[in-house]
């Protein structure tokens, strides 16, 4: 039996074609996943993401735990509010998940994991507080939901449907948060759009999500959820990044933090041992076609291989993550094999799209 | 509830199959496949003069979310196939009755019987 979130009612009531993600009962889309992209890049669109667990993390050792815990350093987060995203490494230097971590002071922190790796991420956490032997309560926030709202009019519309968010969050910057009414309000999210990340209690998430609808914020599924990320650059933990995987070799050494010498992480020495092998960039396809994930790529510097790949409908093309050699670069022309055939392909630099443009 | 027309003919994997008066077959996917595929972005057909066997993989349609092989219904020849909706694979959502895919001529009319008829196919999605 899969697990529902408190916005399940929501789903199934707006006719959304539900699907299993990671154990859950999730809309893949409501229609047309197409539409829904082209809503949160023109204007505004909404996600239940109440499957990811929010965790809080207090106590007197809640910053050294968590210097040590992840692979990007808390100590950037020098005002409350302030949030940071960052991997998860195991000793060997692999990826166990990739999480957005929130500072409410250098004793309080929140915690976002995604819903796949949610337990195993709470046990290698507990055992890190116990072999830290810290001074630290984890607890898992169920009673939570969360809803992303993205897109250049998402702010505008949040602000419009529940009073008083405009004067706890108009002065947000991008990456920071504010509680507010028993939630937060996070200026984040996995679009490359601008918006929120709301978290609300899971018993006020229907009105919330029927107020949003309201003031002309579109339900969203995961197929669009995954075709934005994709345009935005983002790796999706699973598919562009798992344990077996450094994330030097998965376009993430910009989130792993070697600056304070003084600092030991877990799979630090495993990445200072094993320097990048891979480099992380884009393919755009030049051939009809559709790229997918696990497909070679044939580069004059030898083989790599997509991680992630689909149709871009912003671009109205088809655009990949790919595993490259080192030596690869922006401009390369390549090959992709799909279904026996060689496509032509070129690599370009990720993003493809920001804020609605264009950036290859 | 998916949209099943009695007067076509149908495959477990979801195509369905036109006979024409002059014994050729059309064929496309059903609107229970393009519901399920969501919105389809590509579409790969075979090229007229292929000889398929019932059940060979023949044509690829692939949707944001996924590909997918499509299968000649019955044993054959492919005599065309439709460049309009590889120019404009949406359609296929639009209307998956009204967008035929490829022709086929079989290669024994009398196994069209072996195929499902609407009541058929309708229990075997409503298995699925």
């Amino acid at each position: 039996m899969a697990k529902q979130t408190p916005l399940y009612a929501s789903h199934v009531e707006a006719g959304a074609r539900m699907v299993d993600f990671a154990g859950w009962d999730m809309p893949v889309n409501y229609g047309s996943q197409i539409a829904e992209h082209h809503a949160v890049r023109r204007d505004a669109g909404m996600f239940d993401v109440s499957h990811m667990l929010a965790l809080d993390l207090d106590g007197p050792d809640a910053q050294p735990y968590l210097r040590h815990l992840l692979a990007n350093d808390v100590a950037r987060l020098t005002a409350p509010g302030k949030a940071l995203y960052s991997c998860m490494l195991n000793e060997q230097g692999g990826v166990i998940d990739d999480l957005i971590v929130y500072v409410f002071s250098p004793t309080s922190y929140r915690i976002v994991v995604n819903a796949g790796t949610a337990d195993k991420d709470v046990a290698w956490m507990r055992k890190q507080i116990a072999k830290q032997g810290a001074n630290v309560t984890l607890d898992a926030r169920r009673d939570l939901a969360m809803i992303a709202v993205q897109g250049p009019q998402a702010r505008a519309r949040a602000w419009a449907a529940l009073p008083g968010s405009e004067a706890a969050s108009r002065e947000l910057a991008p990456f920071q948060a504010v509680k507010w009414s028993g939630g937060l309000i996070a200026r984040t999210g996995y679009t490359g759009e601008d918006g929120f990340e709301l978290t609300v209690p899971a018993s006020e998430a229907a009105a919330v999500w029927r107020d949003l609808q309201a003031a002309g914020v579109a339900p969203c599924g995961l197929g669009a959820r995954d075709t934005l990320r994709l345009e935005a650059g983002m790796n999706l933990y699973g598919q562009d990044m798992d344990e077996s995987v450094s994330p030097l070799d998965a376009g993430l050494a910009w989130t792993v933090d070697f600056r304070d010498a003084e600092r030991d992480f877990v799979g630090k020495a495993a990445l200072l041992a094993h320097p990048a092998t891979r480099r992380q960039l884009g393919l755009i396809l030049l051939d009809k076609g559709v790229l997918r994930a696990h497909m070679t790529v044939h580069t004059d510097h030898g083989p790599g291989e997509t991680t992630s790949g689909s149709f871009s409908p912003t671009l109205e093309q088809s655009i990949a993550f790919a595993r490259l050699p080192l030596a690869a670069s922006p401009g390369d022309a390549v090959k992709v094999e799909v279904r026996g055939k060689r496509l032509a392909a070129r690599v370009v630099k990720l993003p493809f799209v920001r804020q609605g443009q264009v950036l290859v | 509830m998916s949209n099943i027309p009695a007067d076509l003919k149908y495959t477990a994997s979801h195509e369905w199959v036109r006979a024409e008066a002059d014994g050729t077959l059309t064929v496309g996917i059903t609107d229970h496949a393009q519901e399920a595929l969501g919105d389809v972005v590509y579409l790969e057909l075979p090229e007229a003069g292929r000889s398929v066997a019932a059940g060979e993989a023949c044509a690829v349609i692939e949707s944001v979310k996924a590909a997918s092989d499509i299968y000649a219904p019955l044993a054959g020849e492919v005599i065309e196939s439709n460049t309009a909706a590889v120019d404009a694979p949406e359609s296929v959502n639009a209307d998956a009755y009204a967008i035929w895919l490829f022709k086929l001529k079989p290669a024994d009319g009398a196994a069209l019987t072996r195929l499902l008829d609407a009541a058929g196919y309708g229990a075997e999605i409503a298995n699925a």
